[in-house]
């Protein structure tokens, strides 16, 4: 796949001065070929990256003087009873990024003004594309403000070879098996304290590497303690204004190979809608390490 | 003697729990304007305007000079006890099963005599009486005489006791208690003697100062509860409804939101969410339970309690979208109270003026502690009202409300509080 950008934001241009020493092993870019190695290598595992929608589920915490996104709430139209004798079916409200869900470049100010950034405009191609799961489990376990920077970037890229343009880069913390509402949130009185990256390391993945997007397991792209770096929440900032995708939310990504996987992510089609629940799927190839 | 109250053994739960009946319900118009003043809590006799003279029972026109022009005044309620008796066999449902009853004639100093129950502290008549007004099981004004120069507590007279709705030994759900007043009001129930407070905790990654230290107080249980979330209201009902005897609905979202100064529905939506369609949703869930237990022994269901505002009444604009809420809500406890009346349950609602919390810091003094708004909650729930006016603010509303509401609205809408 081509990634191609129509417009420089400013965000975009913005460039990162570490150059890596490592020997690039290239992986697949193509989705043919990827599917074609799917099939070769003996057969698929799909694993459903989705956690459930449920009024349980914690939503983003912003400060309560500022427009607040909506929980998942669910309310019966009918449950075989006086409201409809014969079926079942709810009424949902939730706002856009809730649960598991995908961010378009239309959520950020650095991606108003790029061409095709809403749910209803984003080429469908782009909605099946190769992952690079990096691993952070064990610095994230030792340190929920653990951020992901360049280094460990190139740390991965030694191991399993340069990440390929147009390939989700997923972070690995294990943070989805945080089962607790409070222990998953992890506030305190500064705020909330879930890994995330660098501000660097986004613009590397963004300028050097082309990525298609990057996906946590925590409620942000960004750290829990984002709002603090510079620029503040620079996930959204770099990815959103290079017309890249966030994935929240995501869960058994330790099922993953850290190359290999195939994901299918394709939010709902909303009217300049800036993120959606969405249902996550990766096709895994059998034979593959995860 | 009085005798104070032991706790009652557990019920048996071989026997069945027994329907609630109520005392005689109906009343004229006119006599309706005695029990809204005891609603408000206070003793209102009717008066003459042209000869002075007082009326009692409540009638058309006057006993004396037969003008129509009758007043509801305040009455000290002072007076002497003619006679008193016992009555053992009564017809109605609800007295026969209580009987005996102690009930009495006394002539007010204002010259009308007043049939009356008697409190069991009362000397044999004759003597000087005070007559208090109360709410009876059916929410109708209930006139009792107690001496003149004491205030016994009604919660101590076995027969008079089912006219409050004391917390001492209830068991009392407190929807929200995360906010300054919630926490205010579980820590003023725990002083007063409730046997158990389940404490409404949504959000429970927020934390709150205060919060916390509740955990410390004896017999208080944190529940899950978030009133914007049917399925969790619905499953706490299905867990603790049919042992609550007081819901007190402290959820609150209180944004300072005008019209104009804030785009869009959303805030506005919320508010409406936990303010009405919380007590809706709550009152479907557990209505029906308070409903069932309202005749259940010594400790039954008894008492709903709604923290409204007084912004019910006239719209504040610099806070229009919360007082529409809260005038949504107040409007919905009608309709609970029309329900939960049938079965002897009280609903009380608290209209304060502005609270001295986060989201009323722009407001002026005036304004009510959250400390004094749970004493208030605990005195409406030991006496017999039905709407209390806590603080001066809501106090001056309400006075200016019922003088003309008009005047009201326009005096707010010009900037005035």
């Amino acid at each position: 796949m081509k990634t191609k950008r129509k417009n420089k934001s400013p965000a975009a241009k913005a460039r990162t001065k570490t150059e890596l020493k490592t020997t690039p092993r290239k992986v697949g870019t193509n989705l043919h070929a990827q599917l074609s190695d799917l099939v070769a290598s003996g057969g698929l595992r799909l694993v459903d990256l989705t956690q459930t929608l449920s009024p349980d589920f914690p939503p983003i915490v912003l400060p309560p003087e500022m427009g607040q996104s909506r929980p998942f709430r669910m309310e019966t139209i009918s449950r075989y009873d006086e409201g409809g004798p014969g079926w079942y079916w709810n009424n949902l409200s939730f706002g856009e990024h809730t649960g598991t869900h995908f961010d378009a470049p239309i959520h950020w100010i650095s991606g108003r003004d790029l061409p095709d950034n809403a749910l209803d405009t984003l080429p469908i191609e782009k909605f099946i594309a190769p992952a690079c799961v990096i691993d952070c489990s064990t610095q994230a376990s030792a340190n929920a403000d653990f951020v992901l920077t360049v280094g460990d970037i190139a740390a991965w890229e030694k191991r399993h070879g340069v990440i390929a343009a147009g390939s989700w880069v997923l972070m690995r913390t294990d943070w989805s098996k945080r089962t607790d509402p409070v222990a998953y949130q992890n506030f305190d009185e500064t705020g909330q304290h879930t890994p995330g990256p660098d501000p660097e390391c986004v613009r590397f993945l963004v300028n050097e590497r082309n990525v298609l997007g990057f996906g946590t397991e925590t409620i942000g792209t960004d750290a829990g303690q984002a709002a603090h770096f510079r620029p503040p929440y620079p996930c959204h900032y770099y990815m959103h204004g290079a017309g890249k995708y966030g994935l929240q939310c995501l869960c058994n990504l330790d099922l993953l190979p850290p190359t290999g996987a195939l994901i299918i992510a394709a939010p709902l089609k909303i009217l300049e809608g800036s993120g959606s629940p969405l249902r996550v799927l990766a096709l895994v190839p059998a034979r593959s390490r995860g | 003697m009085p005798e104070p109250l032991k706790r009652p053994k557990r019920k048996n739960p071989i026997v069945r729990t027994r329907q609630p009946t109520l005392p005689p319900q109906t009343r004229s118009r006119v006599a309706l304007g005695l029990t809204a003043a005891v609603a408000r809590g206070k003793l209102e006799l009717q008066v003459c305007k042209d000869c002075s003279a007082v009326q009692y029972p409540p009638r058309e026109v006057c006993r004396t000079c037969l003008s129509h022009r009758l007043v509801w005044r305040p009455s000290d309620g002072r007076g002497e006890l003619l006679t008193d008796t016992v009555l053992h066999i009564p017809q109605e449902l609800f007295f026969r099963e209580r009987s005996p009853w102690r009930i009495g004639m006394v002539r007010l100093d204002s010259g009308v005599n007043v049939v009356v129950y008697v409190h069991q502290t009362v000397d044999a008549a004759p003597c000087r009486v005070r007559i208090e007004a109360s709410l009876d099981r059916a929410g109708q004004a209930a006139l009792i005489a107690v001496p003149e120069n004491g205030r016994p507590d009604l919660f101590d007279d076995p027969k008079l006791r089912e006219m409050t709705c004391d917390p001492r030994m209830r068991k009392i759900l407190v929807t929200d208690g995360k906010s300054t007043t919630g926490q205010a009001i579980v820590r003023a129930l725990a002083a007063a003697g409730a046997d158990l407070i389940w404490i409404g905790q949504a959000e429970p990654w927020k934390k709150v100062a205060g919060f916390e230290a509740l955990r410390e107080l004896p017999k208080v249980v944190v529940v899950p509860l978030d009133v914007t979330d049917g399925r969790s209201v619905r499953e706490l009902a299905g867990e603790i409804g049919g042992k609550v005897d007081i819901l007190i609905n402290t959820a609150e979202f209180h944004r300072t939101s005008g019209i104009s100064s804030h785009r869009g529905v959303e805030t506005a939506q919320l508010e409406m969410d936990v303010n009405y369609f919380g007590l809706l949703r709550l009152a479907q869930e557990f209505a029906p339970a308070l409903k069932a237990r309202a005749a259940d022994g010594a400790m039954s269901a008894i008492a709903w309690v709604n923290l409204l505002s007084i912004f019910a009444l006239a719209n504040y604009p610099a806070h229009g979208t919360f007082s529409a809420s809260k005038a949504a809500a107040y409007s919905l406890s009608q309709a609970l109270r029309a329900d939960l009346r049938h079965a002897g349950v009280r609903v009380i609602n608290i209209f304060p003026g502005p609270i001295d919390d986060e989201w009323d810091q722009l407001e002026l003094p005036p304004k009510l502690s959250p400390n004094a708004l749970a004493g208030a909650v605990v005195q409406a729930l030991k006496g017999s009202v039905e709407d209390v006016y806590p603080g001066d603010v809501a106090q001056d509303w309400l006075a200016r409300h019922l003088d003309d509401e008009k005047a009201l609205e326009r005096e707010i809408s010009e900037g005035g509080r």
